[in-house]
This record gives structure tokens, sequence and C-alpha cells, in this order.
């Protein structure tokens, strides 16, 4: 029986309530059992994941996302004579569902090889953009439907991670023209790839110079600051917000270290051991991506990025011209979306007032 | 060349996907999902996930719970004691009176707090109801008052801007329904106001006063059921499809109606002072389950279906709704060919229709606004002609008495001239007259004078 008694403000909207301060329940009424019953019907409902990865190729991607989940979702994809570079973006996605201790989590992982391959990178994340949209435009089109399903699939990317190369400088145009484009639209989590080849100083560095960089060009990546509800949540998310962008390490190996396995890339001059906080910031990307904010990062995105997505979409269609493509809320237009068939009684129905009269 | 290159690359992404047992995400899902459970992923260590379920609870600790009970019963029957006894709490409420001339919804929300768990709870409570002599439309402001909540909600949902997330959920989750304990059957007026209700909200019937009939509850059970199975009325069943809570649930609904006994005041039983009634004859215990079944309504309504009494309002009640106001407003999801119109077609259909009603009224506005100015100036124009005659009438008048007025001026003149030649005729002829009969010195001055005259 604690008695914390939260100053609460009273309802605002109906029904009309009369000023009552918080009643405490003096013998236990049952309602903290509500939170069990949540929990059972979450674990029963299992729960949903999508994150992205973009990045050039050979930046470790693929074997970032094996690492952090532990497991083969890719085949980790080691230059071969037979596998060429793709010409173009092409979008992969993978669905695996994965089950630890009851909870069973369904993650779709989407890969963008190709992306900044190219010699010229000139609307490169075009595609990315549609996709994302396309994602979103689904759920729209779902929601909006008479008879609705009873949980609507939810294929929105919560998270994409973008892998930033070593270079030790600053943000290339590419990062930079990329990161302000997509951080309006998905929740944006920049890392520094393969930091095994930075030391501790030249990390600092680049991580005091990605930041302000990031400042410079007003790209607001996760965790954002505007969202941030109290005291706790400003005080959690500024310590993340130090740290970004992230030094990561990925590897799927492991080696024997001290007598025990970990998982590590073995060198010539020692084992960059993966989950050593003294070696990379792999654990603090994890713990991010999965371990603490992931229910958050799917918050932001249904609450505040597909409202965004929602309200764009409904206003502007009764005004452009239904065609192959359509404006998002980044300055490229997309091409590659389906859309609904076009409108066409909307110019003849504009002249009718006139008509009449 | 480029042939080549993309049937590599095709062949290389049909590789891959084999090799990993995965499709890309246009296939349909189905498939995706069973060979997901035929293989699904196994992991070489712990990635942490499980405490996915704990991340939601937080959240919904940090945004709070919301519940929201109807009251349905007669006046005096106990709704306000119940609620005060389910929830341990006081809630202000004063006696209700009976000669309300209609059926009023009373609606009041309060704030409970139980460890770090905040609940927004909202009671509804009827009153005045079965109070009437012509009860034939007690239940129709039930059925508009949930109404008006799903409508209010709807209303949020199709805004373009909207916050479903800190939006103050108010409708109705589960209505209790008191059935007076007669010991003989449901009354009409119940059985006619569950049947309106029982497709808009969750009804949980409960028998009141339960302490008034003891041995004959078995019986009264029995025949209240079946008289609403028989009526095809719907009652909210507790959820069996999850094992941890299916046993107790399936129990727990061959209880039902549950019989429950109301009470806020404390009498000292063997050495515990617990929630009871005192009568001459004994003592009816609240929260003992030989005397009544408060207990398990309490177990049932709060700390076991509290979740799925929100989700099946959310999931069933509320959907139906929707569904029939949207296809009621001309929606549908099948065009008259049977191809899938999205509702935003329809949508911007009936947008551009009121749009072009707006402009026609404009366009009256306007047309009316011009007849009113144009008649306006007509009557001013009017006046001003009417002005401008008289004006001009004047100005003849007065022209015409200016000529009179000179007339008489020129005789006036010429009867001066005429008058003065008279007068100097005549005064000639004094003279001549003057000087015949004068003397010689005067005819020397008249000689001298002619030179003068």
């Amino acid at each position: 029986m604690e008695p914390l008694r939260r100053p609460l403000s009273p309802c605002s909207s109906r029904p009309s309530s009369p000023r009552s301060p918080p009643c405490e329940t003096s013998v236990s009424v049952g309602i903290e059992a509500v939170l069990d019953q949540l929990k059972i019907k979450a674990m029963k409902m299992g729960f949903e994941f999508n994150i992205m990865v973009v990045g050039q190729s050979g930046l470790g991607k693929s074997t970032m996302v094996n690492t952090l989940f532990k497991s083969k979702v890719w085949k980790s994809s080691l230059p071969g004579l037979a596998t060429p570079t793709p010409q173009t973006l092409q979008l992969h996605s993978v669905t695996h569902v994965i089950e630890e201790k009851g909870v069973k989590l369904k993650l779709t992982v989407t890969d963008t090889p190709g992306f900044g391959d190219q010699i010229n990178n000139d609307k490169c994340w075009d595609p990315i953009l549609g996709y994302i949209n396309e994602q979103y435009e689904r759920y729209l089109q779902e929601e909006i439907l008479i008879t609705r399903q009873r949980h609507i699939p939810d294929t929105r990317v919560h998270c994409c991670v973008y892998f930033v190369p070593p270079t030790g400088h600053c943000l290339r145009p590419l990062d930079i023209e990329f990161l302000q484009r997509l951080c309006r639209t998905v929740n944006v989590v920049p890392v520094i790839a393969r930091a095994d080849s930075l030391t501790i100083e030249e990390r600092e560095a680049f991580r005091s110079r990605i930041q302000e960089d990031l400042r410079n060009h007003c790209i607001d990546v996760y965790p954002q600051k505007c969202f941030d509800e109290d005291i706790n949540d400003r005080i959690l998310n500024s310590k993340i917000r130090e740290r970004i962008p992230f030094a990561v390490v990925g590897a799927d190996r492991e080696h024997l270290v001290n007598g025990r396995c970990v998982l590590g890339r073995k060198t010539k001059w020692g084992i960059v051991e993966v989950e050593n906080m003294a070696h990379c910031e792999f654990p603090l990307l994890r713990d991010l991506l999965i371990r603490s904010h992931l229910q958050d990062l799917k918050d932001i995105t249904h609450n505040v990025h597909y409202e965004n997505y929602r309200v764009v979409r409904l206003n502007e269609s009764h005004l452009l011209p239904r065609g192959p493509g359509w404006v998002n809320l980044a300055p490229a237009s997309t091409q590659q979306l389906t859309t609904p068939a076009p409108l066409k009684v909307r110019r003849r129905v504009q002249e009718d007032p006139k008509d009449e009269f | 060349m480029a042939v080549s290159e993309e049937s590599q690359h095709l062949l290389f992404h049909s590789h891959v996907a084999f090799r990993t047992a995965s499709m890309p995400s246009e296939v349909c899902e189905v498939e995706e999902r069973k060979r997901e459970n035929i293989r699904s992923l196994s992991m070489c260590g712990h990635v942490g996930f499980e405490s996915l379920p704990d991340q939601l609870v937080n959240r919904s600790i940090q945004q709070g719970f919301c519940f929201n009970i109807l009251c349905v019963g007669e006046t005096g029957i106990g709704k306000s004691t119940l609620i005060n006894t389910l929830f341990n709490t006081n809630f202000e409420e004063h006696e209700a009176s009976h000669f309300c001339p209609n059926v009023r919804l009373r609606a009041q929300t309060y704030e409970l707090q139980e460890s770090n768990v905040r609940l927004k709870l909202t009671i509804v409570n009827t009153v005045g109801f079965g109070d009437q002599i012509n009860k034939e439309e007690s239940y129709q402001p039930i059925v508009d008052y949930i109404d008006a909540q799903f409508e209010a909600y709807l209303q949020e949902e199709l805004k373009i801007k909207r916050s479903l997330f800190n939006y103050h959920d108010s409708r109705i989750h589960v209505c209790l329904y008191f059935i007076a304990p007669t010991g003989h059957s449901l009354k009409t007026l119940d059985l006619l106001t569950m049947k309106n209700l029982d497709s808009k909200v969750n009804i949980i019937p409960v028998i009141a006063k339960a302490d008034t009939i003891s041995s004959e509850l078995q019986k009264f059970k029995i025949k209240l059921m079946s008289e609403l199975v028989c009526n095809g009325v719907q009652i909210y069943q507790f959820p069996t499809d999850d094992d941890t809570i299916a046993k107790i649930n399936a129990a727990m609904n061959e209880q039902l109606p549950f019989a429950v006994v109301g009470s806020m005041d404390e009498v000292k039983v063997g050495n515990k002072m617990v929630k009871a009634r005192q009568y001459p004859w004994g003592i009816v215990q609240v929260e003992n389950e030989n005397h009544c079944d408060f207990v398990k309504l309490r177990e049932m309504l709060i700390c076991t279906n509290m979740e799925d009494l929100q989700e099946q309002t959310h999931i069933r009640h509320y959907e139906l709704y929707r569904r029939c106001k949207l296809e009621e407003m001309g929606f549908t999801d099948v065009g008259p060919e049977n191809k899938p119109v999205s509702v935003q077609e329809t949508y911007e259909a009936k947008r551009h229709e009121l749009h072009g009603e707006r402009q026609r009224k404009e366009e009256e506005m306007k047309q009316m606004f011009v007849q009113r100015v144009k008649e306006k100036e007509a009557i001013l124009k009017e006046a001003e002609r009417e002005l401008q005659a008289k004006f001009e009438h004047l100005k003849r008048v007065h022209q015409e008495e200016r000529l009179k007025l000179e007339e008489r001026r020129r005789a006036l003149e010429e009867e001066m001239i005429h008058f003065s030649k008279r007068k100097s005729s005549c005064d000639i002829f004094l003279n001549q007259s003057f000087m015949a009969s004068g003397s010689n010195i005067k005819k020397d001055k008249d000689r001298k004078n002619p030179n003068f005259m």
C-alpha cells in the first residue's frame, strides 16, 4: 500500500466530472491486476519489429544484424566473384519469428544493397523513402476500410540504422542529404560502422564532429528531444544523445578469451570483443534498439511519423491530380509507389456550381 | 550486356532467397507465416527482448488506464452502493429522486490510484430508469448516450489532425444491468432494454439486493438465463481462449448472473471488521462467497477481464458502430462493379459534393445580395426623381412669380414716367398762366426766365 499520491489534473472532456483528487483505495481492489492482463495479452499476440539498415556495401550491415539478433538473419555476404554489386538500389526484406522466454517477436529486416555505390548517387534515397511511405500507405489503406481487420499487420519501418563509414573526418554530403530527408519520416539511428579501425581518441573526435554536423544541419535523430515526456525520460535520453552515433563493431564468430566464449573479430594484434564496452559500443546499440526503447520506437513511428504522413496524405489528396507519383514530406517526389485509381470527377465538379447559374 | 547482368542479379537473389528460406515482402503473408512457423530462427545467445512486455507495461503505466462503467437499473436498486463497494471508495452521490419525467444519464469521472497504476474511472448512472408511468422511451436515452460516445471517438479518428494516444476514451466498456430480485422472471422493461443494448455494449447482468432471495436463488438464476437465451439477448461471456484464465472464466460463465449485495458499513464478525449488512436475524457478509457473489463479480470485472472488456468494446462494438455509420454516410468498400472502391474516393466525392453545394449556396447568397442592392438602388432613384420633380416645379413657380413681378414693375415705371410727364406739363401750364395774369416785372423776369426755361 504505497501512499504515493500524484497530483493529477481532473479529466477535461466528456463526461463532466467534479474536481476530485485521486482517491487511494485502502484495501486492494485489484486494479493492478490489469497489468498482468496486459502482459498475458501481449505475450499471446506477439510483437512486431521492423528495422532497416542503410549504408554502403562493405560496412558490415549484414554482420551487424546477425550480431544484434544472435542468429543468421542474413547469410553473411562475403565478397565473392559470383556476387556483382547491384546496379541500382534494391530493397531486400527478410522476416523471421524469434522467441525468447515465451515472448514471440516477428522481426523484419530490410537491407539496402547498392546504396551509395554508384558513380552518380543522386536521388539514391528515393527508393528508400518510397518503401517507407509505401508501408505507411498500406497501413493507412487498411485503417480506412469499412470492415477492418482485428489487428492491422504493421509493416511500417520502426527504425532505420544508418551506417557512417569510419573516415574519421566528418559526415559526407551523401550522409547529410540522406539523414536530412529521412529523419523527418522515420526514426534514424546513425552508427559509426567498422569502428575497430579508429582509436579511442579518433573515435571521440569523429563523434563530436558528427554531432556538430547533425546540429548544424538540423538533423533530429532518435531519440528526438521533443518527444521526451518527463524528467526521467529526458535524463535517460540525454545520456544516449551524448553517445550518438555509437561506434560499433559486428561479429558473428565466437572466440575464446580468458576462458570465456565471446563474440569477436580476431586480428593479428588481438581480439576485438563485440560485447565489451571498453572495445566498442555495440551493447549500447543493442540496449537502445531492443532492451529499452523498442516499444518507444514503435510508439513514435505510430503516433508521430505515421500521423504526419496521414495528415499530408489526407490534405493533399484533393489538391493534387492522382498520378503515378505524389509528394511526400521530403522534397524529392517518389515514383515507385502504388496509388489508388485516379479520381476523375474532380475538375468537373468544380465547374458545376458556376454552370448552374 | 545489361540483360545478362540482370539475369545474374536475379539468380543471385533467388539463390539467396532459397538458402535463407525467406521471401521478399511482396509475397502474400500467409505463405510467409507458414514458412516462418516451420523455419523460425533460433538464436545462439541471449538477445534480451523478453523485456518487451515490460516495456509495454511501462508505457501503459505512464499513460494511465481508463475504464467506463454504465449502471442500468431502477432507482433505489443499489447501483451506487455496489459501485462504492466494488472500488472500496465512497464516491459522492446523493440519493436520486423518484420523480424524474424521463430517464437521464449522469456521468462522473474519478481518478483512482493503486500502487503505480492510475485508473480514470467513469461511472454513468441512469437516473429515473423505471420510474415513469409510461416506460416506452426508457431505453432510448441510454442507447443515445452510448452512440454519442462512439460518435465522439469516430469523429476524433476521422479527423485529419488527430491525437488518439492522449484522447480520453469515454466509450462504455461494460454495462452492469441490475435485475430486481423478484424471484420470478425478467421484467419486460429489462428484456426490452437489454435487447436494445446487447449489440452496443458488453452487458453483465447482476441480481441486485440478493440478500432478499437466498433459497430460491438458483432457480431464479436458471430462469433468468433461459429467458435471456430464449429472447436472443447476447450478454458478455468471459473469454475462454487463453489457457491461464480459461478454466476460471468458464466456471464463472456458469454462475451468471451474479447475485450481489453491496454495503460500505463495517460490522464486527469474529474478531475482524468486515463489510456487511446487519439484520436482526443475521449478518450478510459482502465478501463471503457463501453469502453472495460479490467477490466473483469483483474478480471477473476488475482483476481478470478489464483489459478484455476494453478490447471487446473497441474491436466488436465500436467497429460495428463505425461500419454502420460509414455505410450510412454512403461509403462502401466495394463499388458497383465489385471493384474495390477506396474510402478515399468516396470520401473525396462526398467532399466535392459538399464543396459544390457550398459554392452553390455562396452563389445564391451573392445573387440575393445583388438583388437587394438593385432594389435599394431603385428606391433611391425613385426618391431622387421625386425630389428633382419638386425642385423643377418650385423653380417654375419661382420663375413665373418673377415674370409677374417684372411686369408689374414695368407697369409701375411706365406709370411713373407718365406721371412725371403730366407733372411737368402741368407745371408749364401753371407758369404760363401765371405769366399772362402777372405784372410786367414778372414779364421781364419771365423774359429772362424763358431763357432759363
